[in-house]
Order: structure tokens, then sequence, then C-alpha cells
């Protein structure tokens, strides 16, 4: 088992743990993901690693609940753990590695988070700031309420931007719109990092293209394996099929396929909502799911 | 119990109508009575061919005579000589190209059911408690073994009985590779067959480290230097799915036979359990291996009608005689000499059908068989929601590209030995499909034994 030794709600339906997973915290760097399963009959669910601690051994996992292990997860408290915890997957982000250090000092960083893409951001920034290079981030939400990691953020980013789309908190827009504002004023930048909503890393892109900023994306699409036996989360980058979990998941924003890989990631709308229905009901379900057959 | 000394023993099945509603094993084994009457089939052949076809070369005869004989504990304690994983192989090795292939009995009526008393032999030692021995001399050397997969269980298996310290370190989260993401539960039983192999394997004395990832999560450098291990052997298995290349490839409702066999074997999605997967009410499987009748046989358990499309024609098929068989039994409609061209899509992106090109045999290829050649004109379409592309794999580059000195060859599979095992680094040893490629359980345990018998050498 992979215990729990710490547990925070971060906003509605968003949730914080560390989880003690000692060979996982050796050897991650910012960028890689991990998956967790919760028990027998959890699914196997990747989530990027926002922060890691190699003397404790432990890594800081955000997820939000969505589907229905990802809700039972919420349920689970300090002292509990996951059965299957397995990582680091997929290739560290190449800003982010000692052999490309002198590359990365030369660049101008902007980085915009969007949702619960706020937790890999973090690590990436974390790991600049330690290596003594600057970065932007821009930091874009719904409203104030599901904004979370300002105060982390703040402390590594060289300038942080809050933005909301409701204009609760920060700036007045949604990030597409601030990074706008920001060149507006003169601001320059020749690399972005966005990671968020697949929608909202699609606009960035369509944004970073117009304004000539080189841009990197970091992909979640569906998986099971993680390790490239499946095939699940192939998706086309520049005409080229590519799999997340061993290609990626980080490629450039501008030769990603976004339609294609939007209409994937809901390929199992329809299954995942009828477990959900399942899950809810508890023992009062008794069909109409579509799966159990318990109504015919 | 009469025996026509021409014909096998029938064994009891599940009535194919039955079992293509559910996932419960299909074949349901000899009786006690029946396996002896089968073994007195045996002719004791003095040079027995049988051994020849066997790629871990079980004493096939000498076990067969003890069955006859009733002596079934013996006979599971010949088998377990050569073989950690009898029951799976009585299950799935293509008997008929192997030890039942060169069974004399074959010449002129049907050869000796070996497989089948195979799995006789192994599950009566499971339903009465024997396993193997572990062996209580330990000889202090530290081996890891990379995959809890039929080549890797079968090494470290080999290995625990001579004397060494071994680890197994596993990526998935549950021990047993292609046996327990691959085959389907109607061809080998998880809880009854597998984890029981497996539990024999630890019982040997084999720690089973899952949830980590050679390459990842440690690399073999690091477990030579840091964690002292002074062998490694490597049995990964085969990696990343192929596609065709067509249009329409990436659309939703595509899957590779991979991804669709793991959600339902390893994360039981037939069952309550938490995993979605896609239930197709028609589905095309492309190609024609073991692993495509799988795929054909759990589309169609899972309620869809299902057609194999294979571009070669019956005789070609890879997958085993058996398989197809069944699959036949059960309601798989089969469209051979045909090839996909284009999967076509609705407008929101799913699959709604594929269109097919009817194909005639040529002049063999390179593997000596008939190449395919696609007839000009002959094109059709057909309705499909779902499509399994199952077209084997290519190797997954995660150990090859994180070990100093490891040579691969161009198609991207480990360099090694076949009589040892041994690869262009020191130490450390590969086999299965991480260096054939694609191939079949029984040969990953031959290749697991064989750079067994090379680490041994080594040692002494």
């Amino acid at each position: 088992m992979y215990k729990i030794t710490r547990k925070e709600k971060l906003s509605d339906k968003i949730y914080l743990m560390d989880v003690v997973a000692p060979r996982v915290a050796h050897s991650c760097l910012p960028g890689q993901f991990v998956i967790v399963k919760i028990d027998d009959k959890g699914e196997r669910i990747p989530l990027t690693i926002c922060d890691y601690d190699r003397e404790k051994g432990t890594i800081t996992i955000v997820f939000q609940s969505v589907g229905a292990s990802t809700t039972r997860m919420v349920d689970l408290e300090v002292g509990d753990g996951f059965e299957d915890f397995v990582g680091p997957l997929g290739n560290p982000s190449d800003l982010c590695m000692e052999e490309n250090l002198e590359e990365t000092r030369r660049k101008k960083i902007v980085f915009i988070a969007g949702g619960v893409g706020t937790a890999p951001v973090y690590p990436q920034v974390k790991w600049l700031k330690e290596h003594g290079i600057d970065s932007t981030v821009i930091i874009g939400a719904r409203s104030k309420d599901i904004l979370f990691y300002e105060d982390e953020m703040r402390e590594v980013a060289t300038e942080l931007h809050l933005a909301t789309d409701d204009g609760s908190y920060g700036f007045h827009g949604n990030g597409c719109d601030q990074l706008q504002a920001l060149v507006d004023e003169g601001k320059e930048y020749d690399h972005c990092v966005a990671i968020g909503p697949m929608i909202m890393m699609k606009f960035v892109c369509l944004l970073t293209e117009k304004l000539g900023i080189h841009t990197i994306v970091s992909m979640n699409p569906i998986m099971v394996d993680g390790t490239g036996m499946c095939g699940a989360c192939r998706l086309l980058v520049g005409d080229e099929v590519k799999f997340a979990c061993v290609d990626g998941p980080e490629f450039d924003g501008h030769l990603v396929d976004f339609p294609q890989a939007m209409a994937r990631s809901a390929q199992y709308k329809t299954e995942e909502g009828r477990k959900m229905l399942e899950l809810q009901e508890g023992d009062t379900h008794h069909g109409g799911c579509g799966n159990c057959g318990g109504d015919k | 119990m009469e025996v026509d000394v021409l014909k096998r023993v029938p064994i009891s099945e599940q009535d194919p109508k039955e079992r293509a509603t559910n996932f419960d094993e299909v074949c349901l084994g000899y009786t006690e009575e029946e396996a002896m009457a089968e073994a007195t089939r045996c002719l004791n052949c003095k040079n027995a061919k049988c051994i020849t076809g066997c790629p871990v070369s079980i004493n096939i005869p000498a076990f067969i005579q003890e069955v006859k004989e009733g002596n079934f504990a013996k006979a599971y304690e010949i088998i377990t000589d050569s073989s950690a994983l009898p029951a799976v192989c009585g299950r799935v090795c293509p008997q008929e190209s192997q030890c039942e292939g060169k069974c004399i009995r074959g010449i002129k009526g049907e050869p000796v059911s070996i497989g089948k008393l195979e799995r006789f032999v192994a599950d009566w030692a499971a339903k009465n408690g024997l396993a193997p021995k572990p062996n209580p001399n330990k000889n202090g050397h530290k081996v890891a073994v990379i995959g809890a997969g039929p080549a890797g269980l079968t090494c470290a298996g080999d290995l625990a009985r001579a004397g060494f310290d071994v680890t197994i370190f596993e990526a998935l989260h549950e021990a047993g590779g292609v046996l327990v993401y691959g085959i389907p539960e109607f061809r080998l039983p998880k809880e009854d067959v597998v984890a029981k192999e497996v539990d024999n394997v630890k019982n040997l004395g084999v720690k089973i480290e899952t949830n980590v990832i050679v390459g990842k999560s440690i690399t073999i450098d690091e477990l030579i230097e840091e964690e002292k291990f002074e062998a490694v052997f490597i049995g990964s298995g085969a990696g990343l799915p192929r596609f065709m290349g067509i249009k329409g490839e990436q659309a939703m409702g595509v899957f590779s036979a991979n991804e669709f066999l793991t959600r339902n074997n390893l994360m039981k999605a037939f069952k309550d359990y938490d995993t979605p997967i896609w239930r197709g009410k028609k589905v095309v499987v492309v190609g024609g291996g073991n692993v495509a009748m799988d795929a054909a046989r759990t589309a169609l358990r899972l309620g869809a009608e299902v057609h194999v499309v294979y571009r070669r024609s019956e005789k070609e098929l890879p997958a085993r005689v058996e398989e197809v068989h069944h699959a036949k039994e059960e309601g798989v409609i089969f469209d051979l000499l045909q090839n996909p061209t284009e999967i076509l899509t609705d407008d929101e992106g799913w699959v709604n059908g594929i269109r097919i090109i009817k194909m005639e045999l040529g002049d063999p290829d390179e593997s000596g068989r008939r190449r395919p050649v696609e007839i000009p004109g002959s094109e059709y379409e057909i309705e499909a929601d779902t499509v399994i592309m199952s077209l084997g794999t290519s190797p997954n580059p995660l150990i090859s590209s994180t070990t100093k000195g490891l040579e691969v060859n161009k198609r991207g599979c480990i360099i090694a030995t076949e009589e040892t095992g041994a690869t262009s680094k020191d130490g450390v040893y590969a086999g299965g499909d991480a260096v054939t490629g694609a191939a079949t359980v029984i040969l990953a345990m031959g290749a697991g034994k064989q750079a067994a018998k090379g680490i041994i050498e080594h040692f002494q």
C-alpha cells in the first residue's frame, strides 16, 4: 500500500495528497506523471506530479473528482493509501533538464496554467527557480473559488498573474486574454508552456501561433497502462501518430491535432456516466445504467 | 473406458451458444478416467519426437506413462522439472505445431492430446495442494528479473530452484504479463490458474515487486550499481501496438487489441470494476493471430456481431487451430483474403464503417507464406461501429534507451544469444518477446529457461 501522509481540499472537487512512493520520488522530474489505482476494482488513473520530496520519499498529486474512481479517491484520508502507485511515467520536461540548462537560461518563459493544470506547472517553475531561471506564470480559472496554489506559486514564480473568467479575482478574462494583455504592455516571451484542459491549450496555441511564441503543451489523454502497451493515448502531432505516455506527455502545441485529441478524450463519456450512476445510486442501483442489466 | 487408438478421447467443452455469452472457461478438462484413457494412446517412443518439439523439453512420454498408471503426483513432478507454468502451457501452447505436431500417433490418426494431459496434471496438482518445492540451499547471488510474464516467471523459477536470490520487477499492478492482460479469462482463468502458477513461483522463494517500471522508476545500471544485483534478466515483453496507417485510424471506436484486451482482462471491465470498455454492436477485428482471436471472442461475449478481417486465407491464419475453431463455433464471422483500406466515420468522428479490398494469394514471400495481392476494383464497404487492430507490436524502447551498452537490432529488439540469453552488456540477459518480437507464451518460457541456464553457468 502507498500511504497518504497529507490531504487538502484545494477547491470544490480538487484535492491534493502527499503519497509515500520512494521509488517514484527517487527518480522523478518535473513534467512526468504517475498512475494511481485506489483498490482492486479501481481504474488506473494518470496524474501529473505536482511536487516531490526525495528525502521523505513522497509525491504530491492533485486530482479533480470526475469519474467513479476519482470520486472514491475523495474518501481516502491521511493514513489510508492507494493499492497501486506507479511511475514516474513519460518524459521529463525539456526545460527542466540539467543538460538543457544553458539553452533554458536564454529563454524568456511564460507558463499558462488552467484549472488542475496548475499542479504540473508548479514543479517546473520551482525547478527553474532552484536553477536561478526567471519565469512568468499565469493561472487562469473560471472563478476565484476554484483557483488554488496561489501562495506556493508566488514563492517560486518571478512574476505571477491570476486571471478569472468572471472577474472575481485578479485579471478579468482567461489566461489567453492575460497573455495578450502582457504582450500589449510590451512584455516579450519566446517560450510558452500551457497546461490545462485541452480546450484551453488549444486556444493558447492559436494565440501564441499568432504571437510567434514557441509553445509546449502537456497532453493528458485517456490511458490504460501508461508504458506504451495499449495505444489508447495516441494522438496526431504534425501528421505523425505519437503515444502520449512514451513520446510525451509534452509536445509542440502548434503541431498537435487538438480537435481529434478532444474528441478521443470523450470516447468513454457514456460508459463513465453509467459507472457514475451506479456509484451514486449505490445499493439502490437496479438498472438504467445500460451495463448491469438489473432492469432487464 | 473404451479407446479408439486412432482418435483422441473427447474432452468436454461449454456449449458454443452458452459460452458465447459468458467469460467462463471454454474447455472443461479431462476427468481422471478420461486422462488415464487418453494416456494409453501414447506409444512411449524410445526416440520421443514430442520432446524435441517442446521448447522447454518436458519429458512427455514419461509423464504420460505416470498418468496412465494414475500416478498424477509423479507426473506433476516430471512436468515441473522442466516447466514452471504447466497449467498455463497446457491451455495456450500451440501444441499442433510443437509436441503434438511431432507425435507418431499423428501419422495415421490423431496425435495424443499432450496439451490436455499436461493441463489435467497441473489442475489435479493445484486441486490437491501440490506445488514445486523450494531449494533449501541458497547460493547468495542476487538476480533481478524484469517483467513477471512467461519469460520472467520461468527464468525466476529456474534460478530460485538453483538457489539464487531472485526479485522480479513488474511494471503493472499484477504479475503475469500477457497471461493477465492479454489472454482472456475464457481461455485462461486468472484466479484459478494464473494466480496459482504465480504463487508457485513465489513459493520457490522468488520476490515480486509490482509497480516498478525499469527504465523509469529505476534503471538497469542502478539495479546493478545501487541495489547490488549481480545479473539481470530482461523479459519485458513485446511493446507498442502497431497500426495500419490508413485513413480514419484515430477515430473514436478504433482500438488496439492490446487496449481492448487489457481493459477487459487486466482491468476486468466485463465485471463490476471501474474501468470502462466500449461495447460495440458490430465489431471488425483486423488480423489473424491468437490476439485477434482473443479480441474477437471477447467482443462477441460483450454482445457484438464480430468479423475477423484477414488478408491471407484460412491456411495462413497464424492463430492456433483450436482458437479459430472455437471462434467459428461461437459465431465469429471470418472475412478472409480481405484487407481494410479506410475506416469511415460519422460527423462526430465515430467509426461507422470500414472500406475493404479483396485480396488473392501471389508468390511466397520471405516468411514462406504466399503474399497477399490486392484485386483491383474489388473494394466494398461494410457497416461497423468498432474496429480493433490486431497487427502485432513493435519493441518498447523504455529499457534499451536507458541502459548503457545494451545493443538492439534494426527493428529495436534486444540482441541476445539463443543458447544463453546473454546480451552485449556483461551480466545482462534477455529473452521472450523483447528479443524476438511478438511470439508465443511457450517460446518466451523457453527463452527464460535458456537464460536461467546461462546465468547459472555464469556463476559457476
